[in-house]
């Protein structure tokens, strides 16, 4: 059977999420191979395995960390040359989509961003699913030049558990001087906040210019459904809330279990990072928010009176 | 330090965006367009460098006759001179071939110290042409600059990474994209828009890039749309208004779909 390149999202080794779920869909194409960048790789080890990586190629050179993008994708050309993958699985995050960019231009292979769904096509290669023009559209398609590239989503698959050997082969690259021209020279680490990742989160409660400059009663309510906080552009621009955590066009795209909108409107380009979420409710004054076309569910009321109310019943339902 | 911009002419967010029935492309034509409003982002960056010390700032787009109405509003804002390569053969080109023709462009304006790009297309966010423009152009990429410094042969950015906020340093010549977060894009003025009636349009063909029109379209594409369904519209939720209940209907809500 093929190999599938998967390339390992992770912090100094914790795995994300994201890379279960592309193990899981590396599965169902051919045999996962993990492709592991960076430090921390026997902290991974475990998880790669568990969710059927077979092979982990290991990449730990400086020359390909301390730089942005252009090396990991120099990497993943060489392991498409050596190992020829029926395709390259990436996460659809800003750096995955940067790196399946170059990979598509370097081996000549048709590339596929923020797929929400990839199955094996008929004739082999992938069929892949895209949500587009915010969501209103959903769009079938198929790599038909060299190795399929696909992007993909996070919450495109449940993860899967299956035994892989994640036998580990270290990868010697050579990397060009023209990918290492962009350098990292400082990186500042955010404060974690305790709550799930946006991107990832089964639950986002999100907080807009409704909000007034306090998202107490937001944070509070997402706490008690372990939820991801988010921000609307209004809510941010205001310095409200940090820009890593606005929703939209310009943000986040996310697509929970479930996305409460507080004091938000609604606008389009705010929708364009939301519309896909599986359950959609709003809290919003005004009963004309365009917000509310979306919904399944909708409180049309002050939100500092409906959050508080509804935090505590969902504790006492908690109990 | 001259610096090209490139510039999309995109279906207006506001209007019904849709596909063209005949060939799964998206329609550009029929539906009102306009320069991407992320795009101004980046020609105002251009502008603000340049203003600051000297040089040229060349707006660039690939598209179809009305793409011209990109480049008119970036002349307005204050953009020297403008390139528009506009080839029947380019229809249903996907962002593989559209960098290469982009590509080809910036090499015949004459390799500048600096190309900038938005952050992304407003009709496609696919957020991937910057990075195959400088794959291809074989320049240093900075992408998603939230701020913007450039000495003489150096241009630093910072960035919002997910995990930290990074500081990343490239040489010059290199290929920028800023976000929305870089700056306040400036309205053109009456001098502004009356100035750029007279300034310089190049309009270019396939053939005067020298790329072979089966390159791009539709038929050179890598990938292949199989299909496509507009989602149907959202059932029309439930709606309460609260009176003094709307928490608790909330959480009932929640807990009848099994989130809490
Ligand atoms: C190029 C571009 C990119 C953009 N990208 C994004 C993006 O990525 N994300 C994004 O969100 N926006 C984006 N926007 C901005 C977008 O157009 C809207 O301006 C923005 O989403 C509005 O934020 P808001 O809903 O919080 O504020 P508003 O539109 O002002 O809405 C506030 C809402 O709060 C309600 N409200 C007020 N007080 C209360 C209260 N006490 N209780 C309950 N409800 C209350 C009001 O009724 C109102 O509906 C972008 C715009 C442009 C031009
Ligand atoms: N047809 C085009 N003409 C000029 N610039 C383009 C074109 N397509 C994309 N770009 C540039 O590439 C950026 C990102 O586009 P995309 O990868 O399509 O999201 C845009 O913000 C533009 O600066």
């Amino acid at each position: 059977m093929a190999e599938v390149l998967v390339l390992v999202d992770h912090a100094n080794g914790t795995v994300r999420k994201t890379t279960a779920e592309l193990l899981t869909i590396a599965r169902r194409l051919g045999e996962p191979s993990a492709v592991f960048v960076g430090e921390g790789f026997e902290a991974a080890k475990e998880a790669l395995a568990k969710y059927g990586a077979e092979k982990v190629y290991r990449v730990e050179s400086a020359d390909v960390t301390d730089h942005l993008v252009a090396p990991q994708a120099e990497v993943l050309a060489q392991l498409v040359a050596s190992a020829s993958p029926a395709a390259v699985l990436i996460p659809s995050n800003s750096a995955g989509k940067e790196i399946a960019a170059r990979l598509a231009i370097k081996t000549e292979s048709g590339l596929i961003t923020d797929a929400v769904d990839v199955q094996a096509g008929e004739g082999g290669g992938v069929k892949t699913v895209q949500s587009v023009f915010a969501g209103s559209y959903s769009v079938t398609s198929t790599v038909t030049k060299g190795t399929p590239i696909v992007t993909v989503k996070p919450n495109s698959a449940a993860p899967e558990e299956a035994a892989g050997a994640a036998a580990d082969e270290v990868v010697e690259v050579s990397i060009s001087d023209a990918a290492k021209a962009a350098k990292i020279t400082e990186s500042k680490p955010k404060e974690a906040t305790g709550r799930p990742e946006l991107t990832e989160a089964a639950i986002v409660v999100s907080g807009g210019r409704g909000t007034g400059g306090d998202f107490s009663k937001v944070e509070e309510f997402a706490d008690s459904l372990g939820a991801a906080v988010g921000a609307s552009r209004a809510a941010v621009d205001a310095g409200w809330y940090p820009h890593t955590s606005q929703v939209g066009q310009t943000g986040k795209q996310v697509s929970p279990q479930l996305y409460v909108a507080c004091g938000i409107s609604g606008a389009i380009q705010h929708r364009a990072g939301m519309q896909t979420s599986k359950t959609i409710v709003a809290v919003n004054k005004d009963e004309e928010a365009p917000i509310f076309e979306l919904v399944d569910f909708g409180v049309v009321g002050d939100l500092f009176t409906v959050l508080p109310q509804a935090t505590e019943k969902v504790q006492a339902a908690k109990g | 330090m001259n610096i090209v911009v490139c510039v999309k002419y995109v279906p207006d967010a506001q209007s019904d965006r849709t596909f063209n029935d005949s060939d799964n492309t998206t329609d550009r034509v029929g539906v009102d367009g306009l320069l991407s409003e992320l795009d101004e982002y980046a020609v105002e960056e251009a502008l603000k460098i340049v203003e600051a010390g000297e040089g040229e700032v060349t707006v660039l787009t690939v598209g179809p006759d009305q793409a011209a109405d990109a480049l008119k509003k970036a002349l307005q804002m204050g953009a020297h001179q403008a390139v528009h390569v506009n080839d029947a053969a380019i229809h249903g080109s996907d962002s593989v071939a559209t960098s290469l023709v982009l590509a080809e462009a910036v090499k015949k304006i004459g390799t500048p110290d600096l190309v900038m790009t938005g952050m992304a297309s407003t009709d496609g966010t696919m957020s991937v042409v910057p990075a195959m423009l400088a794959e291809r152009l074989g320049l240093p990429q900075v992408t998603f600059a939230s701020e913007l410094t450039v000495d003489g042969s150096t241009v630093t950015i910072r960035r919002d990474g997910d995990a930290a906020s990074e500081t990343i340093v490239a040489s010059l010549p290199a290929l920028v994209s800023v976000t929305d977060q870089i700056n306040e894009p400036r309205y053109p003025s009456f001098k502004g828009i009356m100035a750029a009636k007279k300034k310089p349009v190049q309009t270019w063909s396939l053939a005067d890039l020298g790329v072979d029109p089966s390159q791009v379209g539709l038929d050179a594409a890598w990938t292949k749309v199989e299909s496509f369904t507009k989602r149907p519209p959202r059932e029309q939720g439930q709606i309460v208004t609260d009176e003094g209940d709307g928490g608790a209907k909330l959480a009932e809500f929640l807990s009848a779909q099994k989130f809490v």
